[in-house]
């Protein structure tokens, strides 16, 4: 059991993690481009990467944090437009292999030290130390210095941490997030206020019992610190707000439009290009604030932000089931536990000499990956709809 | 305010064979009040020509039939003059207004939004999107397509509402209320061909072209289809509409044009185009002196026309398998 | 696409973990480096200790004495050893980052001058040569030889195109052999196989497993290799391909399957071998001369091997019965199917010798760079999807002009612009290719409607 509960731990701490909600956040926007507008952007690391140097590198050059976001979304809004106009007229698999390639060229010259004028700013492949531009960020934190524990009252504090009261309380998540997931896909026959009240509900119990069966002690205000984590989840919801706003108009309408049929589209008077442009745009800015977030807690490394990191993205979207509000979201907690869980069990059960060893330790993080690869394939071959998704919606491929 | 009046009278088929009555039956002749001039527009693929059309009008407020046997250019045709496709001659002659503004270089959703909004032969249906969404999407100018308004909810509810209840009108006059939540890609062949029409219609066109509205729709449809083909035309729309097969368009339409191998060969009313010599040796020779081992058939244009065809059956296929 | 772009990545990996640790020792760096000049003594690199830049002034057959080599460091600080007689300098380094090694014009023998280094990326200011990106326990030796005074620039830069045009067509053939079954598959099915990359690093696995591990002659090993991923195409569209294209799973979803499967075979190979760099075989190639040009026998091979292969594979598609209809499947399978030709049968072979084709360009390549790396397919995927891009979707010909031009890009682009472009201008000239003519060189241009 306590295997298991250090297996746990672990996948809390992830799910809390400031990255992981970064990667949320351009993943909601890699939903607007390929889940509402069937754009196939393969290069969202491109837009993260911008948005990290930009943000990056203005506070490096002493301008103030406000200056700094806005620099790192004008270079995402720049780069939406120099992709966005040669190439979304041409096909769609254009587009993939012009995004997959611009954000390769990005990734290119962010590395180079070819040029000093260039590299001075970047730093080249080394990167630009985190400690170089977070201070500012740090310094709004309103937390107190200290370290806080979440929850304060948990497992250990009910009949001294015993296994039942551990299994019933992963019983009672199991049971709400599967009722959740029901009244998501509207299994369940509840409407409107009902329904959110239930959702909020649901999702508001599962996430104290996870806190209470594994909780989570991190410093309040220094790297990967609370501060970081409550900005992140905050962006995150901010973003999902503003996503359900604009998927809900006419404007998100029009997107889907365009996913399904451009020639209908512009049979009905739409001006394609530029919903595409639009699209793509907004997308693009979801992407730099993942961007700037992710780099955040740790450096603007170029080679960290490169094609895997568009992959995961795309599995995250996969899993949690694109066109679908909480589904990025959903998608990028489930892949990024999920890795650790795969790791973690790895390394407990398949690389130590008290259970199975077949495996050395950096085998076990490779088993992990090897695992994502063929969960993604599955995952598109057996659910393509995801998590979330409609099955019948999928029926009708284009 | 002449434009409506000339629209309401033609309601009767006696003031519309009047109408038409001083009309020259020959290819490329004028109209007393032409809705849509086209000049000197040819489409050429690779060597072959497609579409070779010296001058056409098309008559306000009645309904033109333009028909032709398989491979006569029709559909090409129709692409050239919405901005789907490009004309080869484009910039040496070719030109074509509709309404009085000229639409040479204009782009296929800015032809839409001056008011002649088409059909497609394959249609269209936005198939992960519902009936009801679909119908929405017709509608023109919507503040709420505007990304700098549409998180703005007030600035576009009230527009929505009209949209909304002009889309539940049209939905109940081509019997698809109730579908109004499925997804379009649920829906038969007919039914999508009704649902295209009746989005074409959410922006009050005044001029609708529809490609082989018939093709791929059950027999007891058709009557319907032609039906509403008929009151949108009493209504004041003027229809242009593609057919192959000339008898299903016999009764309806007031003044038929005939194409084939892309010129117009004749024009014409309904009863009497049929007997035109031209359009005999038009229908006749499209297939009888064709050897399958030609070579032509290998031409872009058949070759368009087989694809075209193998969609179709697929089509029809997964529909059979879904129904 | 050489050795070194191979390693740097390992290298650029590691530097991220040492920042830190360069941060931290820095200052006390400041204070123990020495202006003091030196002898040159024996330098052995420790882990997480020392690296080493070590080197011969001259060549070793014609060593150079009482030079001032001089080291700059990351902190701008210098340090200045005199060689001896066998010419020797060797610097011991104790803080990763970039350095820069130059000599004193005034210690050179009278008349001669450093010869700048022929990738302009290690070209560093005032006539010094860059070492970049040093790492603890590693040894890095910079060339330092000279050249006579006023020697004539506008031929060196002669040579130096055209030994990067041998090196741009080498790397091209090498590219269309991988290409060529990326553009069939493509065009057959529409898949754009993200995983393409990852079979010419297979070829190069298993040349590495069988010639070097298993100890098979290098021409054995390589039909064994052909016919391995070869199987492995077949077996591919066996259990996963045809049965995807029966269910009808669209493409988009087909190409998230490729790049599943490219991420699940790259880890596996590190699995397999780890994160180091394998060889296939051991021995240091023999080089050659033709007038400036300098080619390792293996090249030579690899060039006459891929060129042959690839002439077949040309004249196949267009003489065979089966290469007609292969043609025919790729310009319009709908219309294939139709007259008779059996596209499950079509598409089958075309996975099966395009993995074949793969696997030789994987293990050709390996013997070309010395060696292969879970991620070697990963750099070049992106040059094959230019080289396909660029000579027209779908179409076999046009695959391999497009890599020809792609691989004499990569190679010549130096001149003129910094090495680490190298890639990133390649890309480019296919964007904006795509700007002024989106169906490649060879397409033909797509009808709307």
């Amino acid at each position: 059991m306590d295997d298991i509960q250090g297996i746990l731990n672990a996948m809390m701490r992830t799910a809390v993690d400031p990255q992981t909600a970064a990667v949320a956040i351009a993943v909601i926007g890699l939903n607007i481009h390929f889940g509402y507008t069937g754009l196939i952007n393969i290069g969202q690391s491109a837009f993260m990467l911008l948005g990290a140097y930009g943000f990056a590198i203005s506070i490096t050059q002493g301008w103030p944090l406000p200056v700094a976001i806005l620099v790192g979304l004008a270079v995402a809004f720049v780069f939406a437009l120099v992709l966005g106009v040669p190439t979304l007229k041409l096909r769609g698999d254009y587009l993939a292999i012009v995004t997959i390639s611009a954000a390769e060229i990005i990734r290119y010259v962010g590395r180079s030290g070819g040029y000093e004028s260039l590299s001075n700013l970047t730093n080249a492949a080394q990167g630009i130390a985190g400690s170089q531009y977070r201070t500012p960020f740090t310094d709004l934190s309103p937390f107190p210095t200290g370290t806080t524990q979440l929850l304060p009252f948990n497992y250990l504090d009910v009949a001294g941490g015993s296994t039942v009261v551990r299994l019933l309380g992963w019983l009672v998540v199991v049971a709400a997030i599967w009722t959740a997931v029901r009244i998501g896909r509207r299994k369940v026959g509840l409407e409107g206020s009902t329904r959110t009240l239930a959702m909020v509900g649901l999702t508001a119990l599962v996430v104290v019992l996870l806190f209470f069966l594994a909780p989570v002690s991190q410093r309040n205000t220094g790297v990967n610190g609370w501060w970081f984590t409550v900005v992140a989840w905050i962006l995150v919801g901010i973003s999902l707000i503003i996503v359900l706003g604009l998927t809900r108009s006419p404007w998100g309408r029009a997107l889907k439009g365009v996913r399904e049929d451009e020639d209908a589209m512009r049979s009905l008077g739409k001006n394609v290009f530029a919903i595409k442009m639009q699209a793509l745009i907004i997308g693009g800015l979801f992407g730099a604030i993942g961007g700037m977030m992710y780099v955040l807690p740790a450096a603007v490394q170029p080679d960290a932000l490169g094609r895997s990191i568009t992959f995961f993205a795309y599995t995250a979207l996969l899993l949690g089931g694109a066109a679908t509000i909480w589904g990025p979201v959903l998608g990028s907690l489930i892949f990024f536990v999920g890795r650790v869980f795969l790791i973690g069990v790895a390394n407990t059960y398949l690389s130590s000499d008290d259970y199975l060893n077949i495996m050395n330790g950096q085998q076990t993080s490779q088993f992990a990956f090897i695992i994502v690869g063929v969960a993604l394939m599955l995952l598109v071959i057996f659910r393509p709809q995801g998590i979330l998704g409609d099955k019948r919606e999928l029926r009708f491929n284009v | 305010m002449s434009e409506t009046t000339t629209a309401k009278g033609l309601a009767d088929p006696a003031a519309r064979r009047q109408l038409m009555s001083g009309v020259e039956p020959e290819p490329g002749s004028s109209k007393p009040d032409p809705i849509l001039k086209v000049d000197n527009i040819v489409r050429q693929f690779g060597g072959i020509t497609a579409v070779d059309v010296d001058h056409l009008e098309v008559q306000r407020g009645i309904i033109t039939a333009l028909i032709g046997p398989n491979g006569a250019g029709k559909t090409t045709f129709f692409n050239l003059i919405t901005g789907f496709d490009r004309p080869t001659s484009a910039g040496r002659g070719a030109h074509w207004s509709f309404d009085g503004a000229t639409l040479d270089r204009t782009s296929a959703s800015k032809v839409a939004k001056s008011g002649m909004v088409r059909t497609f032969q394959l249609t269209k249906a936005l198939s992960r999107m519902t009936v009801m969404d679909n119908m929405m999407l017709g509608a023109q100018n919507q503040a709420g397509e505007n990304l700098a308004k549409c998180l703005i909810k007030p600035f576009w509810s009230a527009q929505e509402k009209q949209v909304e209840e002009k889309a539940l009108a049209l939905l109940d006059r081509f019997s698809l209320l109730e579908k109004r939540k499925d997804y379009a890609g649920s829906l038969s062949g007919g039914q999508r061909k009704l649902l295209e029409m009746a989005r074409a219609l959410m922006s009050d066109p005044k001029m609708i072209m529809l490609d082989e509205p018939m093709a791929g729709v059950n027999p007891a449809l058709t009557q319907s289809l032609l039906g509403h083909i008929q009151s949108l035309r009493d209504e004041g729309t003027t229809v242009l509409f593609v057919e192959h097969d000339m008898h299903v368009v016999r009764h309806i339409s007031d003044w038929v044009v005939v194409m084939a191998e892309g010129k117009l060969v004749a024009e014409g009313p309904a009863d009497s185009v049929m007997s035109n010599t031209a359009v005999i040796d038009a229908y006749l020779g499209a297939h009888h002196d064709t050897d399958l081992g030609d070579d032509a058939l290998l031409s872009d244009a058949t070759l368009e026309q087989l694809e075209a065809e193998v969609a179709a059956e697929e089509a029809e296929r997964e529909e059979e398998q879904r129904s | 696409m050489s050795r070194t772009s191979v390693l740097e990545r390992g290298v650029v990996a590691r530097a991220a973990a040492f920042l830190v640790l360069s941060l931290l020792v820095a200052p006390l760096l400041l204070l123990l480096s020495s202006r003091s000049v030196e002898a040159a003594t024996l330098c052995l690199p420790k882990k997480d200790e020392t690296a080493c830049i070590a080197g011969t002034m001259g060549s070793r057959a014609e060593p150079i004495e009482g030079v001032d080599v001089t080291l700059t460091k990351p902190d701008g600080s210098t340090e200045t050893q005199t060689t001896e007689k066998d010419g020797k300098f060797a610097f011991t380094i104790t803080e990763p980052g970039n350095y820069l090694v130059g000599v004193d014009e005034e210690t050179l023998p009278k008349g001669s001058e450093l010869r700048p280094p022929a990738n302009a990326a290690l070209r560093g200011p005032e006539g010094t040569i860059k070492v970049d990106n040093v790492q603890l326990g590693q040894n890095y030796g910079p060339v330092l030889t000279v050249r006579p005074k006023g020697f004539d620039d506008s031929t060196s830069k002669w040579d130096e195109f055209i030994q990067s045009s041998v090196n741009g067509i080498r790397l091209g053939l090498l590219l269309a052999l991988a290409s060529v079954g990326l553009s069939l598959i493509y065009g057959t099915t529409g898949i754009s196989n993200f995983a393409h990359a990852e079979q010419v690093t297979l070829g190069g696995m298993v040349g590495y497993g069988l010639v070097n591990v298993a100890g098979l002659p290098l021409v054995v090993g390589g039909i064994l290799v052909v016919i391995i991923c070869g199987f492995t195409g077949w077996f591919q569209d066996r259990i996963l391909w045809q049965p995807l294209r029966r269910r009808g799973l669209g493409l988009t979803q087909l190409m998230i399957v490729t790049i599943g499967l490219s991420l699940a075979m790259q880890y596996a190979f590190q699995y397999t071998v780890g994160a180091r760099t394998v060889r296939v075989v051991v021995e240091t190639p023999e080089t050659r001369d033709f007038g400036s040009i300098r080619i390792t026998d293996q090249s030579l091979w690899a060039m006459g091997i891929a060129a042959v292969v690839l002439a077949l594979v040309g004249l196949a598609l267009l003489r065979t019965r089966i290469g007609r209809a292969t043609r025919a499947v790729a310009d319009n399978p709908a219309l294939a199917q139709a007259s008779g030709i059996d596209t499950d049968k079509v598409i089958r072979l075309v996975w099966t010798v395009a993995m074949g084709l793969s696997g030789l360009s994987g293990i050709l390549y390996a013997l070309i760079v010395n060696g292969v790396k879970w991620d070697t397919g990963l750099q070049i995927l992106l040059l094959l999807f230019a080289a396909v891009t660029l000579g027209g979707l779908g179409t076999a010909f046009g695959a391999l002009v497009g890599s020809l031009i792609i691989g004499l890009v990569v190679e010549l682009s130096p001149m003129v612009i910094p090495g680490d472009f190298k890639y990133a201008a390649a890309l480019l000239i296919l964007i904006l290719l795509l700007l002024v003519r989106p169906q490649g060189l060879l397409g033909r241009p797509q009808r709307v409607g």
